[in-house]
C-alpha cells in the first residue's frame, strides 16, 4: 500500500482535530481534539519514517506520545478544578484574563 | 592717608548696623548717634579734600584697595576705591548735606517712635550712595546702586502703615529695578567687550571697543541713570516717592539717589564721547523731561509733589549738560552741586512749613505764612531765588553755563536744546514764584484738620533751622565760589575734561536771554497768583493743566500700556500654552490612549481565539517557507 496514504489520513485527522479545537466549547472535547491532532503528528511522523527508511521519526513519536500523556495528567487536573470551582466545562466561560 | 577711604563707607554703614541691630535700649541715643557718625563721613572727606588740595592736579587720585571679591581665572573682581575730584565732589555733597539732613531730622522726626530705626536707614542711604561714587569698578557701584534703591525703598515706605506710602515704596523698587537692569546688561557688555569692570581699565581703552558696542553700552548706562535719576520714561516713581517723611525726599532730592544717574554718566563720559548716538539719546532724555518735570510742576497743589517735579525738572538740565560731552560734563556737576545745596534747603523749608501747618501739604491752605515763620520764609526765598537763577545765586552761575554749553552744541540741535533750557528755565520761574507766593504771601487760607485742630504756625525749633540757614548760605554763594574764575573747572577738568564749544550766541546774550525768560516767568506767575487771592479750591484748568496735575498721564500711560498691555500678553502667551502646546501633548496621550483602547480588544479571552491566531500564524510561516522553496 502506499505511504502517502497514511500521509492523508494524518492531515485529514490533524483537521479534524483543529477544527474541533477552534469549534468545540466543552473542555472535554478540546482537549480530546488536541490529543487527536497529536496523534495525527505521530501518525505523519511514522509513514515519513517508513518512506525515508530510517527511525527518527517513530523515535519522535515515542516523545510525543510521553508529552501527550504528560499534558493529558496536566490538563485533565485543570479541567477538574476549573470544574469544581465554576460548575462548567466550558472553555468560553474561562475567559476571564482579559481587560 | 588713602587708607582712609574706606572709613567714608564704614562710619555710616557701622551706624546702620548698630542702630538696626541694636534694638530698643538705642532709643535714646540712636539718633545722635546716626549724626555723628554721618558727620564723621562729611570730616575724614574734608580731612581727605584738604590732603587732595595740597597735591598737584596729576596726584590727585587716591585708590585703596582692600581685598579682591570673586577671584575667578579671567573675572577679578575686587573691592577697591577711587577718590579722584568728581568722587570727592560727590562725597562732600553727600556727606555735607546729608550731615545736615540728618540734623534736620532729629527734629523733624522727635514724636515718631520709630526714630532710631530712621536713622538706621539714613545711615545705610549714605553709605550706600558715598560707596557708589568711590567704587573703582562698575561691579563695586553695582552694590552701591542697589544700597541706594534699598535705602530709598525703605525710607519711602517707612510709614508703612499709610497703603499709600507702602505702594509708593514698591513703585521707586519696582521702577528702578528696571533702571538696574540697564546696568546690570552695561556691566555685562563691558566684561564682554573688554575682559574687566574696574574703571582704571574700561575708560582709557573705550575707544578701542567697536562704536556699536560702545553706543549699546551706553544706552544701558542711560537707562540705568532714567531710573535712579527719574529721567522720561522711569520718572513715574519720583512724585509718588514724596510718601515718605520730609527728610528723606530732601536726601533723596539733593544729596543721593537722583544724582547717581549723572555720577554715572559723567563718571563713563569717556564711553559716551566716542558713541555719539548714545550721546544724542541722552541729550533727549534730558530735554524731556526738563520740560516734563516743570509742566507737572506748574500745575501741582501738594507743596512737595511741586518741588518733586521741579528735581525731575533739575536733573533734566543735568542729564542734558552731560549729554552734550565734554563741553558739559563739569557744569553738570556744578549744576548738581548747587541744586544739591537749594533743592535740600527748599525741601527742609518745605517740611518746616509741613511740621507748622499740622502735616498739610495743600499750598491752597497755606498763605501769608511769612509772618509766623521768618527764618524759613528767608531760607526758603534764599533757595527759591538760588533755583530760579537770580543773579549772584549759585543757580545762577551753574544754570546760566548749562545754556549756554546747550547753545554750544551747534548747528540745529545746538538751537533746539538751548530753546528747550530756555524755556525750562521760564517754566522753573513760573512755578518756583507761585510756589513761595501760594505758601508765604497773599491771605490766610488755613483750615482746620481732620480732627478739628486750628493750625498755629510756628517756627520750627533749632535742630531743624539751623541746617536750613547752612543750606542758605550754600544755595547764596555754592554758586559764586565755582562760577568765578573757573575754579570749579579748574578743580574737575583732569577728571572730565573739557572742551569750549562752537556757539553761535555769545555768552553776554546767553545771560541776557536767561534774565528776560526768568521776569517773563516771574511776572506771569505773579500776575495768577500775586495780584488776585488764590481760590482755596483748584480750578478746573485746561487739559494741559487737567494732564499735569495727572504728572501728564505717566501713571494712565504706565497703566494702559504696560499694566494691560502686560495682561493682554500674558493672556495670549496663556492662550497658546493652552491650545498649542497643551493641544500637542494632550492629542498624543489621547491618540495613544485611543488606539490602545482599540488594540485591547483583541484580548477578548477566548481560547480559541488565540488558537486560531496561533493556527493563523503557523500557516502563514508554512506557506511562506513552501513559496521561498519553490522561488
Amino acid at each position: 500500500m502506499n505511504p502517502v496514504n497514511y500521509l492523508y489520513l494524518a492531515s485529514l485527522l490533524f483537521t479534524i482535530g483543529a477544527a474541533g479545537v477552534l469549534i468545540r466549547r466543552n473542555a472535554i472535547v478540546v482537549f480530546m481534539c488536541v490529543e487527536l491532532m497529536l496523534n495525527a503528528c505521530n501518525l505523519a511522523f511514522v509513514a515519513f519514517s517508513r518512506m525515508h527508511g530510517n527511525l527518527d521519526g517513530q523515535i519522535i513519536a515515542f516523545f510525543t506520545m510521553v508529552v501527550a500523556a504528560a499534558e493529558v495528567v496536566v490538563g485533565l487536573a485543570i479541567i477538574v478544578s476549573l470544574f469544581r470551582a465554576r460548575h462548567s466545562a466550558s472553555v468560553d466561560d474561562a475567559s476571564l484574563m482579559k481587560l | 592717608m588713602e587708607n582712609l577711604i574706606a572709613l567714608l563707607v564704614a562710619a555710616p554703614l557701622l551706624g546702620a548696623v548698630v542702630l538696626l541691630c541694636g534694638g530698643r535700649r538705642l532709643d535714646r541715643i540712636g539718633h545722635l548717634l546716626g549724626t555723628v557718625l554721618a558727620a564723621a563721613s562729611f570730616v575724614i572727606g574734608a580731612v581727605l579734600f584738604v590732603d587732595m588740595l595740597g597735591k598737584g592736579a596729576e596726584e590727585r587720585t587716591f585708590t585703596q584697595h582692600l581685598f579682591s571679591w570673586v577671584p575667578v581665572e579671567g573675572f577679578q573682581a575686587d573691592v577697591g576705591f577711587q577718590l579722584d575730584q568728581l568722587s570727592m565732589t560727590f562725597v562732600l555733597l553727600i556727606s555735607g548735606v546729608g550731615t545736615l539732613i540728618h540734623i534736620y531730622s532729629i527734629g523733624y522726626m522727635e514724636h515718631d517712635e520709630r526714630r532710631r530705626r530712621f536713622f538706621g536707614y539714613l545711615n545705610l542711604f549714605v553709605a550706600a550712595m558715598l560707596l557708589l561714587v568711590i567704587a573703582d569698578n562698575y561691579l563695586l557701584l553695582y552694590v552701591g546702586w542697589e544700597g541706594v534703591g534699598l535705602a530709598s525703598y525703605l525710607l519711602i515706605g517707612f510709614w508703612q502703615h499709610k497703603p499709600s506710602a507702602a505702594t509708593a515704596a514698591k513703585k521707586a523698587f519696582l521702577v528702578n529695578r528696571v533702571g538696574d537692569m540697564g546696568l546690570s546688561i552695561a556691566i555685562m557688555l563691558m566684561f564682554t567687550t573688554f575682559g574687566t569692570f574696574a574703571f582704571g581699565s574700561v575708560l582709557p581703552s573705550a575707544t578701542d571697543a567697536s562704536e556699536g558696542k560702545l553706543t549699546a553700552i551706553g544706552l544701558m548706562l542711560l537707562l540705568a541713570a532714567c531710573g535712579k535719576s527719574a529721567q522720561v520714561p522711569l520718572q513715574s516713581w519720583l512724585g509718588d516717592a514724596m510718601e515718605g517723611p520730609t527728610p528723606v525726599s530732601a536726601l533723596i532730592h539733593a544729596a543721593t539717589m537722583v544724582t547717581a544717574g549723572v555720577y554715572l554718566i559723567v563718571r563713563s563720559g569717556v564711553i559716551f564721547n566716542a558713541a555719539p548716538d548714545a550721546q544724542t539719546a541722552v541729550t533727549v532724555v534730558g530735554a524731556v523731561t526738563l520740560l516734563f518735570g516743570a509742566i507737572v510742576g506748574c500745575a501741582k497743589d501738594d507743596i512737595k509733589k511741586a518741588l518733586a517735579g521741579s528735581t525731575m525738572s533739575q536733573i533734566g538740565y543735568m542729564i542734558l549738560a552731560a549729554g552734550l560731552g565734554p563741553i558739559g560734563y563739569v557744569f553738570a556737576i556744578m549744576h548738581l552741586v548747587t541744586h544739591g545745596f537749594f533743592k535740600a534747603g527748599l525741601f527742609l523749608g518745605a517740611g518746616s512749613v509741613m511740621h507748622g501747618m499740622n502735616d498739610e501739604v495743600d499750598m491752597r491752605k497755606y498763605g501769608a505764612l511769612r509772618k509766623y515763620m521768618p527764618i524759613t520764609f528767608a531760607t526758603f526765598g534764599l533757595g527759591y531765588l538760588a533755583i530760579i537763577g537770580f543773579p549772584g545765586l549759585s543757580g545762577f552761575f551753574s544754570k546760566d553755563k548749562i545754556i549756554e554749553a546747550a547753545f554750544a552744541k551747534g548747528g540745529t540741535e545746538g538751537w533746539i536744546l538751548g530753546g528747550v533750557a530756555l524755556l525750562g528755565a521760564a517754566i522753573t520761574a513760573f512755578y518756583m514764584t507761585r510756589v513761595m507766593l501760594m505758601t508765604f504771601f497773599g491771605e490766610k487760607r488755613w483750615e482746620n484738620d481732620a480732627d478739628g485742630n486750628q493750625p498755629h504756625p510756628h517756627e520750627s525749633p533749632r535742630s531743624m533751622t539751623i541746617p536750613m540757614i547752612v543750606l542758605a548760605f550754600g544755595s547764596v554763594f555754592a554758586g559764586g565760589i565755582f562760577g568765578v574764575g573757573d575754579r570749579f573747572l579748574k578743580w574737575l577738568e583732569p577728571v572730565t575734561g573739557h572742551a569750549e564749544g562752537d556757539s553761535p550766541v555769545s555768552a553776554m546774550t546767553v545771560t541776557a536771554a536767561t534774565m528776560v525768560v526768568l521776569v517773563i516767568g516771574v511776572g506771569i506767575a505773579w500776575a495768577v497768583y500775586g495780584r488776585r487771592p488764590v481760590p482755596a479750591v483748584a480750578p478746573r484748568g485746561s487739559l494741559l493743566t487737567r494732564a499735569a496735575r495727572r504728572d501728564l498721564l505717566q501713571d494712565d500711560f504706565n497703566h494702559v500700556v504696560l499694566v494691560r498691555g502686560g495682561e493682554h500678553l500674558t493672556r495670549s502667551l496663556v492662550y497658546v500654552d493652552h491650545t498649542l502646546v497643551d493641544g500637542v501633548v494632550n492629542g498624543t496621550a489621547a491618540s495613544v490612549g485611543g488606539l490602545s483602547g482599540r488594540l485591547r480588544k483583541l484580548q477578548n479571552g477566548y481560547a480559541r481565539t488565540y488558537a486560531v491566531s496561533m493556527f493563523g500564524g503557523a500557516a502563514i510561516i508554512i506557506a511562506a517557507t513552501l513559496l521561498m522553496r519553490a522561488v
